[in-house]
């Protein structure tokens, strides 16, 4: 298990209030509605601060469009649990990044139709490369890139040599 | 944070904001027009990113002004005096390879710039800079993949890509222009000594001419101003069409 997902579940697991991630899984990317603000990894922390909860979460992108959505969905995922006194905090330190996705995330994802930024060989620069990210359809290999930047900040988009089927692949970042 | 030092962050804070927004605006004027369906999702990414990146820096300079604005004060409110961008991202969008030229000086100039700036004492400063870098990786190898594809292409796309290196060069020397404000930070370990950069930047952006076999044009005349708030005619038009709805309907929200 790397690093970094290791310190996640670690803090999960020894979460004073553990009920409060649990209600947080229900808040969903509302762009990739496959993933939950945990399994994309910016749910950063969850606090009980007396009766107030405080809600840690950091951006994708810098001008990530859902992050207005995401911020309004805890609210009320966490007022209809009964805990009424929410403070959300966006934080930009340490900077999002891909890795940070939970293994459920990446599962989701492929079956969604997206395929998470480990199914493709990086090119030296760790950037997205031409060709051979993995097809979620049908999983060949054969595939190339048609643009680098997809339907979101976070997608680049693809095509299946074999099947055809356009897909969108999650960027590295 | 002495006094000084707060009311230069402040300055700095909003002249990065100014440059962020100034170019994302101007990138997704491309939205709807770019010549393919994939190009125009590119652009609007990108556009995103800057005003992403322009969001961060003014919800900043908003706090450290204390004074009650908003970082849409920032954004809307002020007049094309009040800005403080560079003047090459305010040029007009042009043809697709003008942009594209301007495009790859910014980028270039921005991934040796946030480098620096993510070193900042400043931690707020340095934390915009840490996720701007990441893209900023993507932006590079775009708009050095579309240099290269113009530039080297069709007869027509070469002599549109030299035209718009030719016209677009004078603009470039202000951006490694340092002022008593930029200095200060710099020498606090807060801003980045620009002036530290033009070599590389330079020795950068020839490579990729080069490979595109666009001349590299000489250093003759330089134009300057975009830091004291005198502008081309260009940036007025780009806020009126910026501002009009936040100015014709004060706190609406939707
Ligand atoms: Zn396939």
């Amino acid at each position: 298990m790397p690093d970094e997902e290791y310190q996640r579940l670690q803090q999960r697991n020894k979460a004073e209030v553990k009920e409060l991630w649990d209600i947080l899984d229900e808040v969903k990317d509302p762009e990739v509605p496959v993933l939950s603000i945990w399994d994309l990894g910016i749910l950063r922390d969850v606090e009980r601060n007396g009766n107030q909860v405080v809600v840690t979460i950091t951006p994708t992108y810098s001008g990530c469009p859902a992050m207005d959505t995401i911020t309004s969905d805890v609210e009320t995922a966490l007022n209809k649990a009964g805990y009424n006194e929410v403070v959300i905090k966006t934080i930009l330190s340490p900077a999002w990044s891909s890795e940070w996705m939970s293994p459920q995330g990446r599962k989701n994802l492929r079956e969604y139709g997206i395929a998470p930024s480990e199914d493709a060989d990086l090119c030296e620069d760790g950037l997205t490369p031409e060709a051979h990210a993995q097809c979620p359809h049908c999983g060949s290999r054969n595939t190339r890139r048609i643009s680098e930047f997809g339907s979101t900040a976070c997608k680049a988009l693809f095509q299946c040599n074999d099947c055809s089927e356009p897909f969108d692949y999650f960027k590295k970042i | 944070m002495s006094d000084a030092i707060k009311a230069a962050t402040l300055e700095y804070v909003t002249r990065l904001g100014d440059d962020s927004l100034v170019l994302g605006h101007r990138i997704s004027e491309w939205v709807s027009y770019a010549p393919f369906l994939e190009e125009d999702i590119a652009y609007a990414n990108v556009a995103l990113d800057y005003v992403g990146r322009a969001r961060m820096f003014y919800t900043y300079a908003a706090e450290l002004a204390a004074d009650g604005r908003t970082e849409d004060d920032f954004a809307y409110m002020r007049s094309d005096r009040d800005y403080r961008n560079l003047l090459l991202l305010e040029m007009p969008r042009g043809d697709f390879a003008y942009s594209q030229i301007r495009q790859l000086f910014a980028d270039v100039y921005y991934s040796l710039v946030l480098p620096e700036l993510v070193k900042s004492k400043d931690e707020r400063i340095a934390a915009v800079a840490a996720k701007a870098i990441k893209e900023t990786k993507y932006h590079v190898r775009r708009s050095r993949d579309w240099v290269h594809r113009l530039g080297d292409g069709t007869e027509e796309s070469h002599k549109r890509t030299q035209k718009a290196a030719d016209q677009l060069w004078g603009y470039t020397h202000e951006m490694f222009d340092m002022d008593e404000t930029e200095q200060l930070l710099a020498d606090n370990g807060i801003g980045v000594d620009v002036s530290k950069l033009r070599d590389q930047w330079h020795k950068d952006v020839s490579a990729i001419l080069t490979e595109s076999t666009i001349t590299v044009p000489e250093d003759s005349w330089a134009v300057r101003g975009g830091r004291t708030g005198y502008h081309t005619e260009n940036l007025g038009h780009m806020l009126t069409e910026l501002q009009i709805v936040h100015r014709s309907h004060p706190g609406c929200q939707w």
